[in-house]
């Protein structure tokens, strides 16, 4: 069975041809590329997501017309070797206005040979973005729980 | 460029205008996951609905639900099968039985929605720092 601690984190790696240096600029220069637009914020489509390098920086998708929309925010940089930035996007890929909901992901370069780097990126603390579900889970059997979602879910089906 | 204070409104606004209108939004907003199509779906079904009731209100095994409703077990784990698709339920071995529980936070859907942004995004990646020179830097 698996712990709460490993239910709440994703891991994912890759390995790639390059040296670490290499490995972690190419991450921070091309995010812009990296990124699956699938998932966009704003209004309009996205014309460029931006990854500002440095520890306290913004990580943030400007629209066609200007507008921005910012969406994490840089904790760690440490070239070439790690960083980490907050995901703020809750789980219905909305922004998540409240700090305390943000998720993190760390990125860590891990030379295997001097051309050859393992990228590991792990996304962790992702219950706080279900954070105050608690709440409402003690609710569920009142009549404002679950019987009452489950006619709202009814409803759309009809 | 705009101060972080305000990016916010962008896409603030997108999360007002959003798809996710009448009953739905609030509360219950918070409820749909990315697999909201497939949940609508699965408990679409009444008797699908009656098993996600019970579960709702304590984690039970296949026996006992068959136990409480009018079908048969094995029609009591196919319905089980559906809801678990759907990332609504989640199952745990306890001894000989098998115990259905309400996924109480769609942890599972996230991790799932996240696994396959972050290997989509390393894939690419990996094209990006093997394609490019040092010049295109």
């Amino acid at each position: 069975m698996t712990t709460r601690a490993q239910q709440t984190a994703i891991r994912t790696e890759i390995v790639v041809e390059a040296p670490a240096e290499r490995a972690f600029q190419v991450f921070v220069d091309q995010f812009d590329k990296i990124k699956p637009r699938e998932h966009n914020m704003l209004q309009v489509d996205v014309a460029e997501s931006i990854f500002e390098a440095h520890a306290g920086g913004r990580i943030y998708d400007r629209g066609i017309d200007g507008s921005e929309c910012q969406w994490a925010r840089v904790l760690v940089y440490e070239p070439p070797t790690r960083m980490v930035f907050t995901w703020e996007i809750s789980p219905h890929w909305q922004l998540e206005t409240d700090p305390a909901r943000a998720s993190e992901v760390e990125v860590r370069f891990v030379p295997e040979t001097p051309q050859r780097t393992r990228v590991e990126l792990e996304h962790r603390h992702l219950d706080r973005h279900l954070d105050g579900w608690e709440g409402l889970r003690e609710g569920v059997a009142g009549p404002d729980g679950w019987p009452l979602y489950l006619q709202r879910y009814a409803d759309q089906l009809r | 460029m705009s101060a972080p204070e305000d990016l916010v409104p962008d896409c603030a606004q997108r999360y007002l205008s959003s798809g996710f209108t009448g009953a739905l939004v609030s509360a219950s907003l918070r409820l749909v996951t990315a697999y909201a199509v497939h949940q609508l779906d699965a408990l679409g079904d009444p008797t699908r609905r009656a098993i996600f009731e019970r579960l709702v209100t304590r984690p039970r095994a296949v026996g006992e639900l068959a136990g409480e409703l009018p079908i048969s077990r094995p029609a009591v784990s196919q319905h089980l099968k559906v809801l678990k698709s759907a990332g609504l339920v989640i199952d745990e071995a306890i001894g000989t039985r098998r115990v259905y529980r309400v996924d109480p936070d769609g942890l599972a859907a996230l991790r799932a929605e996240l696994d396959r942004y972050w290997t989509t995004a390393l894939a690419t990646y990996k094209q990006l720092v093997e394609h490019t020179t040092q010049e295109d830097l």
